[in-house]
């Protein structure tokens, strides 16, 4: 068995085996263990494969497993593809799942179910890694749609909580929404090419072999293009929680914190860009195509970071801050600088994770409070929680020379450097929510860690108990720290032309990335001034005059619930989508098949029906086999008889 | 080797009836003489060429030779995996009854085999008329399993069935009646090189379609099956909604398409519209279903709506994705009510509303339970999701309207699997009964094993299942393109 393949099976067969026997057979202590060693094994792997690929410079893996589906034409294999691309996710997803199955060992202490929390992780993992090492689309899918199960049950793993069972079942069927969108693209892109391999089909559209255009229902003739990069979008702006799609994102944080961290910061919420970037040589065929991925991601960027403003719990401002970044990638994505979008993947799992982990630890220290309100000058009882939440906050505020410094500023240059209408679109709406996300970051930590300690009785209590996470939960918030403030300096030669080779295609003439190393010095420089704005006001509201905040948000009432209801977009989707749909579920079941079909079709048949009861009450009574056996044999009779 | 197989269940039901008096010794003959036949039948895989479309194991023995009938037997790359469905999920039937029925425990396993026989006949016969005769036989046992050992509505639920699949009967006697007085046989193979005229076929189509889509079941000739399933014992569920299902499907696919080819291709959009309003209007009728068995039910018939768009959609992947999905929803479909059966042998209650944190209580039928409900959402690494991908590519390269509309059918049916499986499973305990149930027996985890195993294997490695059909749906493709417009036909037509 080849390593690589060790890489995405090592998880599963942690995972099996904490599920199957931990329970019962292994116990708390051995189904932790044994899924950590999995996953130790599978990151150092991982790790081998990156230095091989990514730092030397190892041609691209490609391997055949086995054949999967094959009907026809249509021949699918389940393979891996190791490019450059895929060595950055593989060690991000490992990375980042690593260290959560290590702090999990700590957060979840008190919970009895840790075979089948450890399991779930793990499965996540594997599904995460048939996701990036597919070399086909419907691979892709496959660990698209498995890892989507595994949110779904992680996100319910504390099921006998209602909250808990209905965000689960949102963000599954969110996210089924965009997965329409996703198959029909796969659709479309086998009927046009014949085939699903990325390779052949890259190919193919980079040589022009394609029909230009196709006929698509509602919507008349399309390029062909552009309608499959905007239904494979679809599937994105779901996985990834874009405007729109994104309603799952804030209530999958009812899921425990190492579950937040890792699967909606670090790495599922980013398969969206992945895939993305893994079909540029698609995008980059599609003008239209790009400008929608352009402004759907600025759009969410700048929309998330306003929800984010005025929330409360702990979570839920992280959360609508990784849907805030997403956008950036997205809008990186769009105007074509999709190594900008991958640099800022990699750096925001680091420090998105590490603010999720450190929130953890927040929680964790405060027993299970996540309002901010009820916290406050907590900086005093866990110094170190606070030291690196203030890391992670600084990483992704672009403090100069931490991590998203060098990858957020990335993309607001190539969206500037781009030159075009929607590019510029995207970076003006880029800095405005540059300066909201360092209000709201701030603003978590001057409401979490400064100020007065909480009043009320309960909060007072648990902050006079505060105490620091242990030590499995602080090694990965160590490591994670470590990687916030120096992952920037280290993979900032990811955005030089030509570091991800043949993985990502750029087309001539999209050149906004290679522009951006050469902007102006104030274009260089004024994200650093959005960050000096947004925490100046942070500091103002919350640590100068902190009665200022109730006092705006009574004088704003409307735009404060506005905000802090995130649009309403909750309330129109159950108005427009979910009770209509039971309402029609209701009316075509009680008038359609009872009182129609039944009524009409049945009735008549239905009175002869109560006579012949009558009569046939007596198979109650009879011998059963005879009347079997004899309207066979009668039937048998008759027709030779009769014939 | 087929008639063998056809008639083995046959004779143990009539040991049962003559040399067994005790229920427990009757059991374990059942249980043994089914296990024997699903054996032997897997011995047909071993000869079987899937290199061929021809009909294989072939038998043939004199009738009524004055009009053309005959016992004619035989097996192709689609009917036999059909076979082996019903084989395969027999034994699990008499199993799952092993303790819930208790009450006339010699004749229900007597219907049980005969059931078993008459629908295996209905596979293997090649000739319309021992089509025919089988395919009504086969009612007697279904009608009785319902309408003795089923629920408090069962005698209505059993007329229902028993009319409905009735009158579709009826027609498509006429139709089997016409075509072989036009072509002097009865012969399947022989027919279908008949050059019928386009009306005749079109004639012949609407009598056939009228039984083939009550048992489906289309859109709008559904409604019996809900009741039928409520009313139904457990393991006549799951017999019901494994193979007695996949008999219309099997009748468009056998007869339809290679007969009639040029009426099947005129009558795609009445299938594909009829097949829609099935996949979206029960999904949504499913979601808000409070018994747990209604919803299963009316799942399967948003499930067989795309089994038909499949079909229709007259291409490799469609056809094959049908068949393929056929035998996963006999997989998935009969697991689905076996857990229903489950905790309904414990509560004594299908409503959902009753149920409420079952997971805390049975968490290995917790397990279980999520993995069918995922395999019927299809999601990938299930076998739903190779059959629904095929299905749908089939579908969206024949008519992308239609795939896409289908494509709702992902949505809607995470929809209500989910929130039906939240409402049982999850939750806190929702009362003492609840508390009160034990976890799976080891025979009821046998029962579901088998299953799993399907389910996994058919997700992750098709090709064995997929290999089956190759050859005959390609004949079959051969065949379903044809214009033979001909001037066979009889004179009102």
């Amino acid at each position: 068995m080849s390593k690589n393949l060790l890489i995405i099976l090592l998880p599963l067969v942690g995972s099996m085996i904490a599920g199957l026997l931990g329970r019962r057979y292994l116990g708390n202590a051995m189904s932790r263990l044994v899924t950590i060693v999995c996953m130790v094994g599978a990151l150092a792997l991982s790790i081998q494969a990156f230095l091989a690929i990514a730092v030397g410079d190892a041609p691209t893996v490609r391997e055949e497993v086995f054949s999967w589906i094959v009907s026809g034409q249509f021949k699918v294999s389940f393979a891996i593809l190791l490019d450059r691309l895929t060595v950055i996710m593989l060690v991000v997803v490992n990375g980042v799942s690593t260290l959560v199955h290590i702090y999990a060992v700590g957060y979840m202490e008190e919970d009895p179910d840790h075979s089948r929390f450890f399991s779930y992780l793990s499965f996540f993992t594997f599904s995460m890694l048939m996701l990036v090492t597919g070399d086909n689309f419907l691979q892709l899918f496959f660990g698209w749609e498995g890892v989507g199960l595994a949110s779904y049950l992680l996100i319910g793993f504390w099921f006998t909580k209602e909250s808990a069972c209905n965000a689960a079942i949102k963000a599954f069927l969110v996210n089924r929404v965009g997965d329409f969108g996703f198959a029909l693209g796969i659709f479309t892109i086998y009927m046009v090419f014949g085939t699903l391999d990325y390779a052949e089909v890259f190919r193919m559209a980079g040589s022009g072999q394609f029909q230009p255009t196709v006929d698509f229902p509602l919507w008349g003739t399309v390029p062909t293009i552009t309608l499959i990069c905007l239904l494979l979008f679809i599937g994105a702006m779901g996985k990834s929680a874009q405007l729109g799609l994104h309603t799952w994102l804030p209530d999958a944080m009812e899921g425990p914190t190492p579950v937040s961290a890792l699967i909606h910061a670090a790495t599922m919420v980013t398969a969206g860009v992945f895939m993305v970037c893994r079909a540029s040589p698609l995008f980059e065929l599609s003008q239209t195509a790009l400008n929608v991925v352009t402004v759907v991601g600025a759009s969410t960027a700048l929309f998330a970071a306003t929800v984010g403003l005025v929330q409360n719990d702990i979570k839920r401002v992280i959360a609508y801050s990784t849907c805030s970044q997403l956008g950036y990638m997205f809008f990186a994505a769009g105007v074509s600088a999709y190594p900008a979008a991958m640099f800022h993947l990699f750096t925001h799992a680091f420090f998105k994770a590490l603010l999720f982990l450190g929130a953890g630890a927040v929680i964790h220290a405060m027993h299970h409070e996540q309002d901010m309100r009820h916290m406050g000058g907590l900086f005093k009882k866990i110094p170190i929680t606070y030291t690196v939440m203030m890391i992670g906050t600084l990483a992704l505020t672009g403090f100069p020379y931490l991590a998203g410094f060098y990858s957020k500023d990335a993309i607001l240059e190539s969206a500037y450097a781009a030159h075009t209408t929607v590019g510029t679109l995207a970076w003006i709406m880029g800095m405005l929510a540059a300066i909201l996300t360092t209000f709201y970051s701030f603003r978590l930590v001057f409401m979490t860690f400064h100020g007065a300690p909480p009043k009320d009785h309960h909060a007072k209590h648990a902050y006079d108990h505060a105490h620091e996470a242990p030590w499995s939960m602080r090694f990965p918030l160590l490591v994670l720290a470590i990687g916030s403030l120096i992952c920037g300096v280290l993979g900032q030669s990811m955005v030089h032309e030509g570091w991800f080779k043949e993985a990502i295609f750029i087309a001539k003439g999209h050149d906004a990335l290679a522009h951006a190393h050469h902007v102006a010095a104030w274009v260089k420089w004024s994200p650093f001034g959005m960050f000096l704005i947004g925490l100046a006001l942070a500091w103002l509201l919350y640590i100068k005059t902190p009665t200022l905040p109730a006092i705006m948000a009574g004088h704003w009432r409307n735009i404060h619930q506005f905000l802090l209801n995130a649009w309403y977009f909750d309330r129109l989707y159950d108005r427009i989508f979910v009770r209509p749909a039971r309402q029609i579920g209701q009316g075509l079941w009680q008038t359609g098949d009872v009182t129609i079909i039944d009524g009409f079709g049945v009735n008549g048949v239905a009175a002869m029906v109560g006579r012949l009861a009558q009569g046939l009450k007596r198979i109650q009574t009879g011998y059963v086999y005879h009347y079997a056996f004899a309207m066979v044999i009668g039937l048998l009779v008759l027709i030779t008889v009769y014939a | 080797m087929l008639s063998l197989v056809t008639f083995l269940p046959l004779v143990g039901a009539l040991v049962i009836l003559l040399a067994i008096r005790s229920d427990g010794a009757a059991r374990t003959t059942a249980l043994g003489v089914s296990l024997l036949t699903f054996v032997i039948s897997l011995g047909l895989l071993n000869g079987f060429d899937t290199s061929t479309a021809r009909f294989q194991f072939l038998e043939e023995v004199e009738w009524l030779p004055e009009y053309g009938i005959a016992y004619r037997m035989g097996v192709d790359g689609i009917s036999l995996p059909f076979v082996l469905l019903t084989t395969f999920l027999t034994p699990i039937c008499l199993l799952a009854s092993w303790e819930s029925v208790q009450k006339r425990v010699r004749e229900y396993l007597m219907a049980f085999l005969a059931l078993e026989s008459f629908v295996v006949g209905v596979f293997c016969a090649l000739d319309f008329i021992l089509f025919y005769v089988l395919w009504e036989a086969m009612l007697i046992p279904m009608f009785l399993i319902i309408g003795v050992w089923g629920g408090p509505n069962r005698v209505y639920a059993a007329l229902k069935f028993f009319l409905y699949t009735l009158a579709g009967s009826v027609l498509m006697l006429v139709a089997i009646l016409s075509l072989g007085y036009a072509g002097h046989t009865f012969s399947v193979p022989a027919l279908m090189a008949l050059p019928l005229s386009f009306s005749f076929q079109v004639w012949l189509f609407l009598g056939l379609f009228a039984s083939f889509a009550v048992k489906v079941p289309m859109w709008p000739v559904h409604t019996w099956l809900p009741d039928a399933h409520v009313e139904a014992p457990t393991a006549g569920s799951v017999i019901l909604a494994g193979i007695l299902l996949k008999m219309g499907a099997y009748g468009f696919l056998r007869f339809s398409l290679p007969i009639l080819p040029d009426a099947s291709r005129f009558f795609i959009p009445l299938i594909f519209g009829l097949s829609l309003v099935a996949v979206v209007y029960t999904a949504l009728v499913a979601l808000m279903q409070k018994d747990l068995k209604k919803l299963v039910a009316y799942s399967s018939v948003s499930h067989m709506g795309f089994v038909t768009i499949g079909i229709f959609a007259l291409n490799q992947q469609g056809l094959e994705g049908s068949l393929l999905q056929m035998i996963n929803h006999g997989i998935v479909a009969g697991a689905l009510f076996l857990a229903v059966g489950v905790i309904y042998d414990r509560m004594h209650t299908r409503e959902i509303a009753r149920f409420g944190g079952v997971a805390h209580v049975m968490p290995v039928y917790a397990v279980i339970f999520m993995i069918f409900t995922m395999a019927s959402v299809g999601l990938p690494g299930t076998n739903s999701f190779v059959g629904e991908i095929l299905i749908l590519l089939g579908a969206f390269l024949a008519n992308k309207a239609v795939a896409m509309v289908a494509a709702t059918g992902l949505v809607f049916g995470a929809a209500y699997m989910l929130w039906m499986f939240k409402r049982v499973v999850f939750g806190p305990i929702g009362n003492d009964e609840v508390r009160a149930m034990k976890d799976l027996s080891a025979r009821e985890v046998a029962l579901f094993l088998p299953l799993l195993v399907l389910v996994f294997w058919i997700g992750f490695y098709p090709g064995p299942f997929l290999n089956l059909f190759h050859a005959s749906v390609e004949h079959l493709l051969t065949q379903a393109a044809v214009v033979k417009t001909g001037a066979v036909t009889l004179a009102p037509f």
